[in-house]
């Protein structure tokens, strides 16, 4: 397997302030990697420094094994210029085949059909007319996906996919990026979900405050002591009794009631963690 | 009725005025076909700070001359202005100001529209702070240099356009079309990538599109729409020549290619009958155009509401 995409020993930052350092790891074709973190790790950072929107620091970041910018795909998370956008679906999915056309001022018939599989792919044929401001937060994720798409013939890069979508929708997308990375599509993902990580993803990198904690193979993880234990804080909230699985924030404050005070008291923290970061995942979405 | 058929037909038996006529129906067009562009990326305040930029060019283009024989009558010991100097004065003089505003105003674009954000001080703090210190600039010298006797005309057809379009020179008329022309090509070459670029800048450029090259572009358009339009509706009044027109197309439409056609045509529409109308009624040609403008925006306004409704 060809190495894609090599990192060694990279510091990441916005102006002068470091957000994270010594992240070290590679990316071969075909992998699947996850990369895990609490918020402010600098998880959406090393995803742009990847993608070559900001500079490292230090260190160096690589790209190899014929992969060039024209051949991936991305999904960014949403800015605020996007949410009162009048666009068609359709003309934002065809923005995503954009660079195979070269200078050419016209999409060709064999771009607008590779727009339209992709749409037809995440389900969201009916919609194609529609106007994008107008959609919910989970359809314009998926479009923003179906666009990403069209973009990735060797790589996708994704900016936690699975935000703003019902667990049946992220199931069906988990599903859709594992179809992906079998027809040999290297997959690199930001998530907060950290089962769907392990249950997936062929690597994993998880990063700390600061400073990179792990990176290595998915069962080396599993079994590692900081994968270990962030699994299992992660699943104490899943698996919480009489709670309905958290679709958004607001969901944890009711849970606290029907707890037993001594699985409440462990439970806890963990919680409150969960509380902060579904906070801060809407902060930043906000930005 | 036949009285104004009469009138109309009077003056567009001139050429002058039919010319002006079609320069002001394509400076409408271009700029309505950016505006789109440049209200979506956020960039309204920038047109304006760009416009007070060019009001700040043209007047030092329009004191130069005057400017050159004052300093040069204080420099020589006789007080009396070298005949070369004299001859560079006048050449600048008879040049096109648009020569010369032209370029500061590209510089201001590609400064103020940079690519990088972590520039010291902030955009809109920025643009602010250019605008009103051109203004200045502009209206210090208009009165140290007077280039007529009548300063506060001058001042004001500068910052809201000529009292009437018959004054337009028939030299502006031809640089104007064919700047005109050279926009709208432009444009229609690069549709998908400007498209592509205000929609999703950071996508853009991690795929491979040079997202910093069409930013640059459009710093340059918005230059040259600027100084076309400033002979239209003067240096004041051109925000409402870029902005209205799309956000009344984004009360109703709801795709991207939907909104630039429709602010196309309502730009054009209002650009014919504000110029017919200041003709008729003796008005000032870019207020004209501009009460046009705002009327069908309130009117779009309205058609939004009820439709959203329906």
């Amino acid at each position: 397997m060809k190495e894609q995409i090599i990192c060694r020993d990279a510091s990441l930052g916005y102006e002068n302030m470091t957000v994270a350092s010594g992240i070290d790891f590679t990316v071969k074709e075909g992998d699947y990697l996850c990369i895990l973190g609490e918020n402010g790790s600098g998880k959406s950072t090393l995803i742009k420094t990847i993608l070559g929107l900001k500079s490292v620091e230090s260190g160096s970041i690589e790209w190899c094994g014929g992969l060039t910018p024209d051949k991936i795909g991305y999904l960014p998370q949403q800015t605020v210029v996007q949410r009162d956008f009048p666009a068609s679906v359709m003309e934002i999915v065809l923005s995503g085949c954009l660079t195979m056309g070269g200078l050419r001022p016209f999409y060709s018939s064999g771009q607008k059909q590779l727009a339209q599989e992709n749409i037809e792919r995440l389900g969201i044929e009916n919609l194609s007319k529609r106007c994008y401001r107008e959609l919910s937060g989970g359809q314009q994720q998926r479009v923003l996906l179906a666009r990403a798409l069209c973009a990735a013939s060797k790589a996708l890069l994704l900016d936690e996919p699975v935000t703003g979508l019902d667990p049946k929708a992220q199931t069906d997308l988990y599903e859709l990026i594992k179809d992906l990375n079998k027809s040999g599509i290297t997959i690199i993902m930001v998530s907060h979900d950290v089962n769907a990580a392990v249950k997936y993803a062929s690597h994993i990198l998880h990063m700390g405050h600061k400073s990179q904690l792990f990176f290595g193979s998915c069962d080396e993880y599993v079994q590692s002591d900081i994968g270990a234990s962030f699994i299992a804080s992660e699943s104490l909230i899943d698996s919480a009794p009489e709670k309905p699985k958290p679709v958004s924030g607001e969901g944890f404050g009711a849970v606290l009631a029907p707890c037993v005070p001594l699985a409440a008291a462990a439970a806890a923290s963990a919680i409150i963690s969960g509380i902060l970061r579904s906070k801060g995942r809407k902060n930043k979405w906000a930005r | 009725m036949g009285e104004i058929i009469d009138k109309l037909s009077l003056y567009f038996s001139y050429p002058f005025v039919r010319y002006a006529l079609i320069v002001g129906l394509m400076i409408a067009l271009c700029s309505s076909l950016l505006g789109v562009t440049l209200v979506l990326k956020r960039f309204s305040f920038i047109g304006d700070g760009l416009s007070h930029v060019a009001f700040g060019a043209i007047s030092i283009a329009s004191v130069l001359p005057v400017m050159i024989k004052d300093i040069a009558a204080g420099v020589s010991t006789s007080g009396e202005v070298p005949q070369s100097i004299k001859k560079l004065a006048d050449l600048i003089a008879d040049a096109n100001n648009n020569y010369i505003v032209l370029p500061i105003t590209l510089l201001a674009a590609v400064l103020l529209l940079r690519p990088g954000k972590n520039a010291r001080i902030k955009g809109d703090a920025a643009v602010a702070m250019i605008s009103v210190g051109s203004l200045a600039v502009g209206y210090m010298l208009m009165n140290r240099f007077p280039s007529s006797s009548n300063i506060s005309g001058d001042v004001c057809s500068t910052l809201f356009g000529s009292t009437s379009i018959l004054t337009l020179k028939r030299e502006d008329v031809r640089l104007c079309l064919v700047m005109a022309i050279a926009v709208i090509l432009i444009f229609l070459l690069f549709y998908h990538k400007i498209f592509a670029v205000t929609f999703d800048e950071n996508f853009a450029k991690a795929t491979g599109v040079r997202a910093d090259g069409y930013n640059l572009l459009i710093a340059v358009i918005t230059a040259l729409i600027i100084v076309l339009a400033m002979n239209l509706v003067g240096s004041l009044l051109i925000s409402a020549l870029i902005i209205f027109p799309s956000l009344s197309a984004m009360r109703l439409f709801k795709s991207f290619r939907g909104v630039i056609l429709c602010s196309a045509v309502i730009s054009v529409i209002c650009a014919g009958f504000g110029i017919i109308a200041s003709i008729l009624l003796s008005t000032p040609v870019g207020s004209t155009i501009v009460i046009a403008d705002m009327t069908v925006f309130f009117l779009f306004c309205i058609a939004g509401k009820v439709t959203k409704r329906a």
